[in-house]
């Protein structure tokens, strides 16, 4: 019962929340220099064109009046229609979604996958070969952009090997394994920064639960340091590990728009650069909204899972 | 576990099919190419006609005329045209026989309404004011199109060869954007966006059948992406490759047959005549004198491209080689900005598109113009959305650079408004001349003495024609070299045997 007051009310919140995102995504869009109608004609148009143009796109409509009407629209699901491609934003969204989603979700695999035993190797023999290796793996994934790995994962692996393509997206009907083969390099440059980082929290989270004293406790009632180390320093652990992966998610998606352009995959990225580089407002709108809305929810997910995580965190609110 | 098993078999024989897909060079009937920018909307007649051209025409759509790879007019769904000898109305013999991928039949009624289309009210056609001088549009019987115009009109039969102008049919009108239907050789398939256009031989094409089954467009942006699904055998090739300094590995590789054909796009540093010191035609001259086109084409593109002294670029049938009018001299240059009262030189910012030609060229111009003491403060202006507000609507800068790609567009500068502020009543009559021509020769005139007068007025600095640097797997033939139009025609493109 009180599990499901509370996520009522962070539902309710998420509703507020997510309002007020849309009046501020909304203003700072329109203050944005640039008409969409004077982009789609091109420098050659006469004045009424544009015009004509902008009334059947609905931009001589009051501010307050369209940010009415999009509101309403995505409240009843009806996320209008893009200025230049001219079909509905949630069919173009939802196209792209098969894209990125599958691409972060991979990636975001990749990265827990390579991070929580480097790190927890790292930190079991600190100062060890292993932990030297896993602080230069860090090192470097911090420093370098994802973006550039992505350039040399194409002229070194697609071109120089000639293993994966370089490139370009089949799409799913083309089957699931040429599908999958275009998302791997870059999910790959994708979760390398990731990794570096959450390899360097796991590191600490770690380190510093294993001079707690309930660690010490179990080494001195004579615990083996291995039993000791996954019985109860890693889910002891895993708390901020949690964290900083809720909160990479941002930085997952900012990344997925460079790595989508070096790759070029039709996915939400290429299609929030493409929208905002065109002035497709309606379309950068709803994609940001969208992320804002992706945001949210994955805070509420870490929420929950610290409750699952912590056993002393349940009950509370 | 049979379906399983069959799923993975199913699987991995795919996987070694693309596995095998570079080594199997291509499918016999099956041509795809790197376009850089994915049109907003399939239909060339509404928005912005370059990259909806560039995917659709003459592949989906035709027009009543066209123009072929040399740039010359040529009959299409007009198989014959009369015109008056006060040039005031046109008659033209449509073609019998031609269908619209969906079934409709092309005469002089659909002609009519297409035509009608560019000019209403409510017209969104980005090319409209080419086609206003069209007063009526009559169609007597179904073979017949009778245009009245209000004046005459030199270019306008070159104009309707244009993506602007090509024949749309009521029924699909309105959806042409998201689903284009032409009489063309190819009918759209699929229209992946942000990814590819997929179309096919349409069989009731009422010319030649075309040699390809299947031509798809790839919209690839980036040049090193580009160069990336050249290599991996992915796509076939690009009409346009817009980084030269990573052309040259094509050209030595025999797996590629490369072009440098001229293109339309003619790249200038435009400034604002009204605002001081741009009003003063010595200084305009002086900045020119300051620049080495060479050298500029030699730093900004690898070599390929061609200085120009005026608006046209090699690639139009009138073009004048004037580069000779402002040659090269520094020194000239800075004895003219003496007399024009700017002996110690000035400043002034420099508005620059977020285009690579121009942040580039940009640079190079700022060193030249600092030799004879003006400096030019670099700003960069996101393009299009700002730039086309700030710089082109509001006119507000004081020089900037910008290529200009539609074909026989000198008339820019009789514009009023125009982003120049250029006045010149002498060449704005010169354009009513050229557009009241009763000969061909008189118009070609025209067009050389428009070329020579904005040459010495100089409201823009005329720096170079863009190359257009193909680059096609070997075997492929038939593509465009030059680019009269931007285009993809591949209704001749052909695997060799």
């Amino acid at each position: 019962m009180l599990a499901f007051k509370r996520l009522a009310r962070q539902i309710g919140g998420l509703a507020v929340v997510l309002a007020i995102a849309s009046l501020v995504i909304f203003l700072l869009i329109e203050a944005a220099p640039g008409d969409p109608a004077s982009i789609m004609l091109g420098t050659n148009a006469s004045p009424d064109t544009v015009a004509a143009l902008r009334a059947e796109l609905g931009l001589d409509r009051p501010l307050l009046l369209r940010y009415l009407s999009w509101l309403g629209g995505v409240f009843t699901g009806d996320l209008g229609n893009s200025y230049t491609y001219g079909v509905p934003v949630a069919q173009l969204i939802g196209d792209r979604l098969a894209v990125t989603v599958p691409l972060t979700a991979i990636a975001t695999l990749l990265s827990i996958v390579i991070s929580l035993p480097l790190g927890v190797w790292a930190a079991n023999r600190p100062n060890g070969p292993v932990d030297t290796l896993a602080s230069l793996f860090s090192q470097v994934g911090i420093a370098v952009p994802n973006f550039w790995i992505g350039l040399l994962l194409i002229l070194g692996v697609a071109l120089g090997l000639g293993w994966l393509t370089p490139g370009g997206f089949p799409g799913w009907q083309a089957g699931a394994w040429p599908a999958l083969e275009a998302l791997i390099l870059p999910a790959i440059a994708l979760a390398i920064p990731q990794s570096a980082v959450l390899t360097r929290v796991t590191r600490a989270a770690v380190i510093e639960v294993t001079n707690e004293d309930f660690v010490r406790t179990a080494r001195a009632k004579g615990m083996s340091r291995t039993r000791a180390l996954w019985r109860h320093t890693v889910p002891n652990a895993l708390l901020p590990v949690v964290t900083m992966l809720g909160l990479q998610i941002p930085f997952l998606i900012s990344g997925a728009v460079l790595v989508e352009n070096v790759f070029t995959l039709p996915g939400i990225g290429t299609l929030a650069y493409q929208a905002l580089s065109q002035r497709d407002l309606i379309v950068v709108q709803n994609v940001v909204l969208m992320f804002t809305l992706i945001v949210m929810v994955v805070n509420v997910i870490v929420d929950a899972l610290y409750a699952v995580l912590d056993p002393r965190l349940r009950g509370r609110t | 576990m049979t379906l399983t098993l069959r799923a993975l078999a199913g699987s991995i024989s795919a996987a070694a099919l693309i596995a095998a897909a570079p080594l199997a060079a291509h499918a016999a009937g099956d041509v795809s190419f790197i376009q850089a920018v994915e049109p907003a909307g399939l239909d060339p007649t509404v928005g912005s006609p370059v990259a909806a051209g560039q995917v659709t025409w003459q592949n989906i759509f035709e027009g009543l005329v066209t123009i072929d790879r040399d740039g010359a007019l040529q009959p299409q769904l007009a198989t014959s045209w009369e015109i008056s000898e006060d040039g005031l109305t046109y008659t033209f013999l449509l073609r019998e026989g031609v269908t619209f991928h969906n079934g409709a039949v092309f005469d002089s009624s659909v002609a009519k309404f297409s035509l009608e289309r560019i000019l209403a009210e409510q017209s969104t056609n980005g090319q409209k004011a080419l086609f206003t001088v069209i007063e009526a549009v009559e169609a007597p019987d179904a073979q017949t199109l009778v245009l009245r115009l209000s004046a005459p009109s030199s270019d306008l039969l070159y104009w309707l060869g244009f993506p602007a102008a090509v024949i749309v049919e009521p029924g699909s009108a309105e959806t042409n954007t998201s689903a284009p239907v032409g009489t063309g050789p190819f009918k759209l398939d699929e229209w992946r966006q942000g990814d590819r256009v997929i179309m096919s031989a349409y069989d009731g094409y009422w010319g030649e059948a075309p040699a390809l089954d299947r031509v798809t467009a790839r919209f690839i942006a980036d040049p090193q992406a580009q160069v990336a699904a050249l290599r991996s055998g992915q796509v076939d090739g690009i009409a346009e490759f817009g980084a030269p300094e990573l052309f040259e590995q094509f050209t030595k590789d025999a797996g590629f047959v490369t072009h440098v054909g001229t293109g339309e796009m003619e790249i200038v540093a435009g400034m604002n005549t009204a605002r001081p010191p741009f009003d003063d035609v010595r200084v305009r001259r002086a900045l020119m004198m300051a620049v080495d086109r060479n050298m500029l084409i030699e730093a900004v593109k690898s070599g390929y491209g061609t200085p120009i002294g005026s608006h046209f670029s090699p690639a139009s049938p009138f073009y004048e080689d004037l580069t000779g009018a402002f040659p090269y001299d520094p020194e000239g240059a800075k004895a003219l900005l003496a007399e024009a009262g700017y002996g110690d030189g000035f400043e002034f910012t420099f508005k620059v598109p977020t285009r690579t030609y121009a942040q580039r060229s940009a640079e190079i111009l700022q060193a030249y113009f600092s030799q004879i003491g003006v400096t030019a403060e670099i700003e960069s202006s996101d393009f299009p959305a700002a730039w086309i507000q700030d710089v082109f609507k509001d006119t507000n800068y004081d020089m900037t650079i910008i290529g200009h790609a539609e074909p026989l567009d000198i008339n820019i500068y009789a514009r009023h408004p125009y982003y120049f502020n250029y006045e010149n009543p002498a060449f704005d009559a010169t354009i009513a001349e050229i557009a009241g021509a009763a000969t061909p020769d008189a118009r070609a005139e025209g067009y050389h003495k428009a070329q020579e007068i904005i040459a010495q007025d100089m409201p823009a600095l005329f720096l170079f024609s863009e190359p257009k640097l193909g680059i096609w797997k070997a075997g492929l033939e038939g593509v465009w070299e030059n680019g009269p139009v931007p285009s993809n025609d591949m209704t001749e493109v052909h695997w060799a045997e």
